[in-house]
Order: structure tokens, then sequence, then C-alpha cells
């Protein structure tokens, strides 16, 4: 057998191994889809972004100058469908799932390589749907479907964009179930549970809402469209039915939902903590088990959505305690990843900034969501600026920087390329420094009482909404760069051959290529150490073992 | 020598070395046909779980409404046909057995079997569509389909013969009064105006095709995959296979079955209950 070894970039990878458009766009492998995934939700990112730019013009003067307000709930409605179904939830488990997993696991590739592509066509397919829906009049029912606003008093094309996050909720269905099975199936020998990466153990929590969640919220949405069609009145109080009954079946998704944006930030937080402190995760089963307890407990809290919209008042009561709960394991990761650090060899590249960043960013969306927890507090915070900022502290200073984290810190084994240090930390500064700016006054406001999805606002509240506006511009900016150097870097960037650029632990750095092989391992490894074993620097996590000598004429011969 | 012991044989050569491509039996992916077996095993059950979730909320909202409008479901789901969905019940059931037994013969490797007890499952499937196809038709010729004539007035006339509605008249307004005739003597339960009957009857009827129609898209969709699957067996039989992969009759035999208990709770949700 020969064994010739390459280097760099004359060796054939996954990106460079075919080239046509077909072996793109038919491909089985988990990192090409991965790559299709990247492509597709960072231009929806884009599209979102405007809308929010959009918003945060009008909202820079008190009068509904720039946008009339039914523009303007068209508007809103763009960014958040845009933002939640076709970016926030495939960020990180389509991209980062879909091409660590297999990696982390020491496997060839996901358990169903082809139901993989398939997600990627729903996927594809329910986003279609969505922007036509938003080009043809747009919908103006906010992301949530509320009805009645979604079947009664709707206009625009509300049922194609509802088959559209539909198609794009059985792609996030897909994923789950692939990822679930490739947990249990595929880990390499020796990859015990609790020898995986604590990325694999977010991503097996994660995978469990998406498979018990999502096909709730489908069927929900569907029916809001078999009410609009027929008019049924499963939903419409004119018609018999009952609007919180959509409410507490949309949010029993939607509220999990939150973790599925969420939970894979965290792991990739561990991921990047540990890789730059060069210690082992603090309390690794703690944090592991953290992870299934939120996805656990995130199933049982859906009613703090509606504490003022006529839920009964001791349903309110056990919703509120369980929402509580739901504090504990996210301090547990907090603490631990803060325990990490301490005494760890601390180095200060871009993606440690995103995960500093994130744990300074979510400490503050989380504690604000026991405001909202805590009833008493909810009756005078809801629907104001205040729970705008909470969900916006957990998911784009949460799950956007941990996404934004994880970008950094696997470009240079996805692309084989090195991103630009230097402008890498300038847009992490930017990022926090705008979006602090942008969503802290947001706090104040709606402590004053600014109700959320109103496009004008009394004289007095000025000051801090050009504030937020002025930050907003600066998160804008900070967004933009890296889309620049990072499009910039696959081309000019410095090219990066070896397997550990960083000097992590983890298969997909000791032992895959940069880019890695289409087949990942020359053949699957054999694990012997846990994950983060950075205080025993001269064994490797595993290997790959020799081929079996082949003799010619003998027994199996 | 077993069927497992037959199969590991045919690939054996795939797990000695790394990559390879298989020869259709074993995916690339995989180390050993356990492993792809088990995967496929527990991906098919993660997606039943999904299914149940799926129906799983539609039947909740289906619950509440029936415990809310009890009188005018209860009125309006006489005009189901039992008979019709005694059939089906039974149809459905049947093909369950002969699913199973498809693959008993597709494990022993006996393909004509495989695809005569496969036959027999897409025939009971077609049945089963074939009598929705009057049931649905009924309801059409009756008004009672959601659309644009719906009018409840069928239910109301087969209601107040069995004595259960009557018309009553107060400040010139009409209403209906729901209730029970016993010894010639109306006991009236509630009292609903015509419009809020005509409501929540074409609710019912809203559910009723929304659930039996979803059930009967899943049953669709397993006689084009059944279809498929006749196929692949009678290529294999006319190739002389000594062995084919059984996982996919096997898979769809999980689907079958699935598709066969929601039926089964349908059944007497839609039809039974409140005779």
């Amino acid at each position: 057998m020969t064994t010739t070894t390459y280097t760099g970039t004359d060796k054939p990878n996954y990106l460079n191994w075919k080239t046509s458009v077909a072996s793109w766009l038919l491909t089985y492998d988990h990192k090409r889809i991965a790559i299709l995934y990247l492509v597709s939700i960072s231009i929806f990112f884009l599209l979102g972004g405007l809308a929010a730019a959009m918003i945060r013009m009008e909202l820079a003067t008190p009068k509904g100058d720039l946008l009339t307000s039914d523009v303007y709930n068209k508007m809103f409605t763009t960014h958040g469908v845009i933002m939640i179904f076709l970016f926030l939830i495939p960020s990180i488990p389509a991209v980062f799932g879909n091409f660590l997993l297999p990696l982390m696991i020491g496997a060839r590739d996901v358990a169903f390589p082809r139901l993989n592509l398939l997600s990627w066509y729903f996927f594809m397919a329910g986003a279609a749907c969505v922007l036509i829906a938003l080009f043809r009049g747009g919908i103006d029912t906010g992301w949530t479907f509320y009805t009645p606003y979604s079947s009664s008093f709707a206009k625009g094309e509300v049922s194609l964009a509802i088959v559209g996050v539909f198609l794009a909720g059985f792609a996030s269905i897909f994923t789950g179930i692939n990822f679930l099975v490739t947990i249990h199936k595929m880990r390499a020998p020796g990859m015990t549970w609790f020898r995986l990466p604590l990325f694999v153990w977010a991503m097996y929590a994660t995978s469990l809402i998406q498979v018990l969640g999502t096909p709730v919220v489908a069927i929900t949405l569907l029916l809001v469209a078999v009410e609009r069609t027929f008019r049924i009145g499963i939903f419409d109080p004119n018609l018999g039915g009952d609007p919180i009954l959509y409410q507490h079946l949309f949010w029993f998704y939607s509220h999990p939902a939150v973790y599925i944006m969420i939970l894979p930030a965290m792991g990739v937080i561990s991921e990047v903590i540990s890789a730059f402190s060069k210690r082992r995760v603090f309390g690794y089963h703690f944090v592991a088990f953290s992870s299934l307890a939120i996805a656990i407990i995130g199933f049982l809290v859906w009613g703090h959505h509606m504490f003022s919209t006529g839920q009964s008042i001791y349903a309110g009561i056990v919703f509120s305690f369980l929402t509580w709960i739901v504090a504990i394991p996210s301090a547990i990761k907090t603490f631990n990843w803060m325990a990490t650090i301490w005494k760890g060899r601390v180095h200060w590249d871009t993606p440690m900034l995103y995960a500093l960043g994130f744990m300074g960013l979510f400490v503050i969306g989380g504690l604000t969501g026991l405001h909202l927890a805590a009833m008493a507090t909810n009756v005078h915070l809801t629907d104001t600026y205040f729970i705008v900022a909470h969900f916006h502290y957990v998911m784009v200073g949460g799950a956007i920087m941990g996404y934004l984290a994880a970008l950094h810190f696997w470009w240079p084994k996805m692309t084989g390329r090195m991103y630009p240090e230097g402008w890498g930390k300038l847009a992490a500064l930017l990022v926090f420094v705008g979006f602090n700016l942008t969503f802290f006054p947001q706090f104040i406001l709606g402590y004053m009482g600014m109700p959320r999805r109103y496009h004008s606002y009394p004289e007095e509240w000025a000051t801090l909404n050009v504030l937020s506006t002025a930050g907003s511009s600066v998160l804008g900016l900070g967004y933009l760069l890296p889309v620049i150097y990072l499009t910039w870097s696959l081309k000019y960037g410095k090219v990066v051959t070896e397997r550990n650029p960083w000097g992590a632990r983890g298969l997909e750095w000791e032992l895959v290529d940069t880019p890695p092989d289409p087949h990942n391992f020359e053949r699957t490894p054999i694990v012997t150490r846990p994950a983060y074993d950075y205080n025993h620097p001269e064994e490797p996590t595993g290997f790959v073992p020799k081929p079996r000598p082949v003799v010619v004429g003998g027994k199996d011969g | 020598m077993s069927v497992q012991e037959l199969q590991k044989t045919a690939t054996l050569e795939h797990t000695a070395d790394g990559h390879h491509h298989s020869d259709g039996i074993l995916g690339e992916q995989f180390e050993t046909l356990e492993q792809q077996n088990t995967s496929y095993l527990i991906g098919m059950w993660a997606f039943i779980v999904q299914e149940v979730l799926f129906f799983g909320a539609i039947f909740t909202a289906y619950a509440i409404y029936r415990f809310k409008y009890v009188l005018e479901f209860t009125l309006a789901h006489h005009e189901l046909s039992v008979p019709i969905g005694t059939l089906n019940t039974f149809v459905l059931l049947f093909s369950s057995y002969t699913m199973a037994r498809a693959v008993r013969a597709a494990m022993q490797n006996r393909h004509k079997k495989q695809a005569f007890y496969l036959f027999l499952t897409f025939l009971f499937a077609g049945v089963f569509m074939v009598n929705k196809y009057f049931e649905y038709s009924a309801k059409f010729e009756h008004h009672l389909f959601p659309g644009g004539d719906y009018s409840a007035h069928a239910v109301v006339e087969h209601a107040q013969k069995m004595g259960e509605l009557r018309e009553v008249e107060e400040n010139g307004q009409k209403f209906y009064e729901l209730g029970k005739t016993r010894d010639g003597q109306f006991t009236a339960f509630k009292r609903v105006t015509p419009q809020e009957f005509e409501q929540r009857t074409r609710l019912f009827f809203g559910f009723y095709f929304v659930m039996t129609g979803l059930h009967g898209l899943h049953v669709l969709i397993g006689m084009i995959i059944i279809g498929i699957l006749i196929g692949r067996a009678l290529i294999d039989h006319a190739k002389n296979k000594p062995v084919a992969d059984f996982m996919p009759v096997e898979m769809t035999g999980l689907y079958w079955h699935l598709v066969d208990i929601v039926w089964i709770f349908l059944f007497p949700l839609l039809y039974l209950i409140g005779r």
C-alpha cells in the first residue's frame, strides 16, 4: 500500500476533490452539506439584518415618518421570521453540527447522509416559500403567527409563509433524528459517552428538542393554514375557536426552540473556552448533564409566555416556578466555564473574545429572564422593550456570539485558511460594544413602559432610542466585517496546513487533515483519552490504527 | 447458517478495511451491518416519536373542543358512517398482519413470498383508500365538507329525528335546543343559535377532515413505498438473489404499524364515543 504524505493544498481534500456544481448540490458528505447550509444561512442573515436596520432607522425619530405602520409591521415580521426560522434554528446545528459531529466522534459521516442532504433541500424549499411570501407584499403577523392576527386579520401570503416554516421545521427534525442516531451509533471504538466533547452533548440535547418539539409547531401552523383556507374556527373566537390554545401549542415548541438556539452555542463555548485556556472543562459531567436538564425542563415552561393572556393563575405559578429552575443548569454551565478559565493559560484569540462576550451577555440575558419569569414583574414588563432586549441578549448576545466564536475557531479547519487576526479582534470588539449600545438602552426603555411593535413613540424616549439606533450601526459594521474578511481570507488568507493550528484537543484537531479528507479519517480511529486532556499533552486523544497487513494467498486472501 | 450470519459473510470484505464502496447493503459510513441495522431502527423509532407528537398536538386540540362543545360534536359525529369505519379498521388491522408476514419473509430472504404479502398489504391499503373516497364523497354530497357550501342542515335534520335537537323561537329569534328525549319528554341541556351550531359542527368536520386526511396521506405515502418494495422484491426474486437487505421492509413495517395505530385512535375518538 502506498502511503503518500501530502501536505497543504496539493492534497485532495473535501473541498477540491470534486468541483462540479452537481458534486456540491448532490453531495452526501456531511462537510459539504455544512458548507451548503453556511452559504444559505449567511444570505438569510444579511436579509434579516437589513430588516432590522429598517426598524432601527424608523425608531431613530419619535414620529413614524420613515415607514408607515403597516410597512413597519411587515418589517419586524420579516426580521423575526427570517432570523429565527431561517438563521438561528439551523445556524450552529446545521452548519457546525454537520461539520463537526462525525469528526468529533471519529465517524466517516453522519448515520443518514441522504437524509442529511434531503434536510437541506427541505430547508431551501421552506426558505423559498417564506421569501416569496415576504416579497409578494410581506406578512404582518409577527414571527409568532399569533391568531387572530394570522387568521382573521392577516394581509398577504400568510399561508405560504406557514408552508415555508413547516418545511424548514421538517428540515430541522431530519437533522435532529440524524444527529441522535449518529451520536448513539457512530462513535468510534473507545469514544465512550463521557469522553465525548461537550459540543456533542449539547447537540444531543438540541436534537432531542428538535425531534420532540418541532412536529407540534408544524401541525399547529398547518391548522392555522387550514383555518384560513376553510374558515374553520380552530383558533378564531369569532368562529368558536380559542386563540389561547394556539399560544399553548405554539409555545410548546417555540420556547424549547430558544434552547435549540442557545444549547449548541453553549456547546461551542465549552470547546472554545477549554481550547484557549488550555484546561479541561471544569465539572465536565455537570456541564454535560446541564444540557440535558435544560432540554427537558425547557419543555415544561412554555406557559411563561402567557402570564398576561388569560392563562389560569395557578398554571402561571407552576410555570413561573419551573422557569426559575431553568436558571440552575444555566448557572452551572456559566460557573463551570469561569472555573475553567480560572488558573488557565488564557490565549486572547478572536474565538476566545467571542466566548467571553457570550458569557457576559448570556448572564445578563439569563438574569433578566428571571424578571420576566416572576409573574408580578412580568405583568409590568411583558410586551415592552424589556422583553425585546432580554431575548436579544440571549439570542444575539448568546447564540450569535457562539456562532461567530465557532466560525472563527473552526474556520482554518473548514477552509484551510486563517482569517486575519487583527480584523477578527476588531470585529469582536465592535460586535460587543455595538450590541450593548443597541440593546442595553432597550431594557431601560422597556422598564419605562415603551411597548414593542410600534413605529412611533413619545418624545421623552428619543435619547435612548437614538442611542440604540447608533449602537445598531456599530453592530451592523461588526457583522459586516467578518463577512468581508472571511470571504477575503478564502483567497488571500494565510494557508494553514498543520492539523492543529490552535494546539487544541479533540479528534477533529489531532487526527483530521486541514482541510479534512473527504473520508475524514484514514480509517476508523481508536479513542484512548477523555476530551480536553490538556494535562497530558504528550498523550494523543486517539490514534488511527495501522492497516491490517494484506497476506496474498493467505487464509484471508 | 442463520440469516444474520449469511449477511455478515456477504459483507465481510467491507469490515476488513477502512473505506470502501459497498455492494448496496452496507452504507459507506458504517463499519458493520449490525451498526447499520440498529442505526436504521433507532432512526425509524425517532421518526415515529416525531409522528406521535405531530398527531398528538391535533388530538389535544380535538380533545379540548370535544370537551368544550360536547353536545354539538356528538350530534355531528352521528353523520359519520360506523360500518365503513369499522370495515376500514379491520382492513387496516389485517394489512398490519400481512405487513408483519412480509417482514418475516424478507428476513428469511423468501423474495416471492415477501412480494406476495407486500402486495396484499398494498391491496388492503387500496381498499382503505377506496372506502375513504366513498366516505368523503358522501360528506361532500351532504354539504358537510367545511368549504364554501357547508351547511349543518343534515346534522340538524338527523338530530331532530333522534329527538336530540329542537327548534325554538324566542322574541323572533331562532334557537336550537340540544338535549335528550326520554319517554316523549324533551330535556334541553344547552341552547345555541343556528349560527353557533353551524360553526361548531363545522369545527367538528374540520377536525374530521384534517385528521383523517393527514392519516390518509400517510396511507398514500405508505402505498408508494410498499409499491417500490414490491418491485425490488420481484427483481430480487428474478435475479435469484440469495441475500437481500431486509431493513427497508422492516422499517416500512414499523411505519405501517404506526399508520395503523393512529387509525386505532382516530376511529373511536371520531366515530364511536358518544353513541
